[in-house]
């Protein structure tokens, strides 16, 4: 069933909505949302919610509970192929749990919480940006680890981060809803504006196994995959751009790096040399790595989890 | 002996094909640091550079006339962000992430952590700070003093810029990344001046500003007196306080008020007018009596849209 969970107008002849399908089945069961679309130019939570929407739909009988999918927390950024919302200054995810005396993004911010708080379970699809290549992983800040990394690792995931808390990330959707017990993962894969296949089945495997392990699936799902590598502590280097020009590298993330290996170099096509070579310091494995070539000083090259 | 105004490169980088990227201070008189003032952090900041200039200006001049007190200096940063002023866009271009929310800033982090870690360094020390900043939401103000309420907001010498308002607010998670709220904690009196506009330049609100900016400076003994234009005694208030009126409607936004208008309850603010048969959709009607402090300024209006805010009285 589809419901509309904000509906206001546009000023030309649109109404603005943010809508949800709820797929219900039994009398008892958990709640479980998935959602996406917070940042307008990540698209891989299109085709999760796509396929769940379409393997849960058509198996409604294997269901137990409740799935609700959002698919476009921000619709107007998707439909302008960018991250925030139009004519807004906030990245949406850092005005939650909203205010509804606020401006018009703060009160849709709120409205979303209100609507997905007390949910058993919550993932938020992210698929990184235009700037970076992302393993697929799970993002959890430190002071929810103890409670969220038993269900991260069901997603089946490469790769589990534990980060330090800041308080900027106060203001996300996932922060916001673990304060009121409302168990939210963050997942991050892939790159800004491009849907990667693979990356999206398997997190649809992942989200049907967790669903599983919780009750709410009695369909099959096949579990053949490694363990997650789970980053605990200050273990993360980061690597950023020495020198402004454009980056070109062979490598892909989701690889074991070697301490002095190169990962690409910063070069200069006017004058035809090499500007700087981006070198990992570290033994380690590499989960982030640039895609956008175009670099300046200081942009974010790759991360690498030092184990 | 007089001194003069030293020009110096505060941060500059390479670019992959453009220029390099450069800030550029003015430091006035000698001594002890008593004043550091900022202007364009975003790219449409125009009237918070032009004012800035004007500073530079008015400040050189100053300072020849042996008019900044023995033993104080001035910093004047008019410009924090060129290159997306040169581009029309608001915030850094190649990834839209603002300098403004990206303090104290990492020498060793992305670029516009960078930069503003330069721009801290430059700024650290000061024992008072002026930011000319515009809002996140487009509208017109009265101009005013604005302050985060960090527990070191100095509400007194906030009066002595003799603005019409000093707006004191809580700041949100979002907020403690912001210039105002980090030198607070490092221990500068800091305060946001809101000229009242943004991307276009208003003589009457920049000169009210500038003149604002001058009377800080004499009353705190920084320069010596000069003649002013006539000063206002501030309302202080906290922005809680304030009463928001929002839009019943969408379509076409025909403002009847603007800011600092007396308002009586029940008096009608706008008219929301249908965009395609031209007839009112509604009025939008004041719920208070008071003094108009902040109204929308676009011409579209979205359905529960912050349109005014209402000083109640
Ligand atoms: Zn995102």
């Amino acid at each position: 069933m589809i419901k509309t969970i904000v509906s206001t107008e546009l000023p030309i002849d649109e109404r603005f909505r943010i809508r949800k399908n709820v797929i219900q089945h039994g009398k008892e069961g958990l709640r479980f949302c998935v959602v996406t679309g917070t940042h307008g130019d990540e698209l891989e939570g299109q085709m999760v919610c796509y396929e769940l929407a379409h393997i849960v739909g058509e198996n409604s009988q294997k269901l137990n509970g409740t799935l609700e999918i959002y698919p476009a927390l921000n619709p107007l950024g998707i439909d302008t192929i960018q991250r925030g919302i139009p004519n807004f200054d906030l990245d949406m995810n850092r005005i939650f749990p909203g205010d509804p005396n606020g401006t018009m993004a703060e009160q849709t911010a709120h409205a979303i919480v209100e609507d997905i708080k007390g949910a058993d379970m919550v993932i938020d699809i992210h698929s990184s940006n235009l700037y970076l290549r992302e393993t697929p992983q799970v993002r959890i800040n430190v002071q929810d680890a103890e409670w969220l990394v038993p269900f991260a690792e069901r997603l089946g995931m490469d790769f589990v981060w534990v980060h330090d808390a800041a308080t900027v990330l106060e203001a996300t959707l996932a922060h916001s809803l673990n304060a009121t017990n409302t168990p939210c993962l963050v997942v991050e894969m892939g790159v800004g504006q491009r849907i990667n296949h693979k990356m999206c089945h398997r997190l649809v495997k992942g989200i049907l196994h967790l669903m599983q392990t919780m009750g709410l699936w009695q369909g099959t799902v096949e579990t053949g995959w490694e363990s997650s590598i789970i980053c605990k502590g200050d273990h993360v280097t980061f690597l950023n751009a020495e020198t402004s020009g454009v980056f070109l590298t062979e490598l892909k993330c989701g690889i074991n790096v070697m301490r002095g290996q190169v990962i690409g170099q910063i070069v200069d096509p006017l004058r035809g040399i090499v500007l700087s070579t981006v070198t990992s310091p570290v033994d380690g494995y590499l989960f982030t790595i640039r895609a956008y070539p175009i670099v300046y000083e200081g942009s974010l090259m790759a991360r690498i989890y030092n184990r | 002996m007089c001194q003069t105004m030293r020009q110096e490169t505060i941060f500059e980088m390479t670019s992959p094909c453009r220029d390099n990227f450069r800030i550029t201070g003015y430091h006035f008189g000698n001594g002890e640091k008593a004043l550091a003032i900022v202007g364009a952090m975003r790219g449409d900041e125009v009237q918070q550079q032009f004012i800035c200039s004007q500073l530079v200006n008015r400040l050189q001049y100053i300072e020849q006339q042996g008019h900044i007190t023995e033993g104080y200096s001035i910093l004047v940063i008019p410009s924090c962000n060129p290159f997306s002023m040169n581009v029309s866009r608001r915030f850094w271009a190649m990834d839209s992430t603002d300098i403004n929310r990206m303090f104290p800033g990492y020498d060793q982090g992305e670029t516009t952590q960078r930069i503003a870690a330069a721009i801290f360094t430059a700024l650290n020390g000061y024992h008072y700070g002026i930011q000319l900043a515009s809002y996140y939401v487009p509208g017109d103000f009265v101009p005013h003093v604005r302050m985060l309420k960090t527990g070191y907001e100095d509400v007194e010498t906030a009066r002595l810029f003799g603005m019409k308002y000093v707006t004191t607010y809580q700041p949100r998670p979002f907020d403690t990344t912001l210039l105002n709220y980090n030198w607070q904690l490092w221990n500068t009196k800091a305060f946001s001046l809101y000229s009242g506009h943004t991307s276009q330049i208003d003589t009457g609100t920049c000169d009210e500003t500038i003149d604002a900016i001058f009377r800080m400076m004499q009353r705190t003994g920084i320069i010596s007196p000069r003649p002013l234009r006539a000063a206002y005694e501030s309302i202080v208030i906290d922005e809680a306080s304030l009463l928001h009126i929002k839009a019943p409607h969408a379509g076409i936004f025909r403002r009847v008020v603007v800011p600092n208008r007396r308002v009586v309850a029940g008096e009608t603010l706008a008219n929301i007018i249908d965009p395609y048969n031209g007839k009112t959709l509604c009025d939008v009607k004041n719920t208070a009596d008071g003094i108009v402090f902040f109204t929308h300024n676009r011409p579209l209006v979205l359905q529960n849209a912050l349109l005014f805010k209402i000083h109640t009285l």
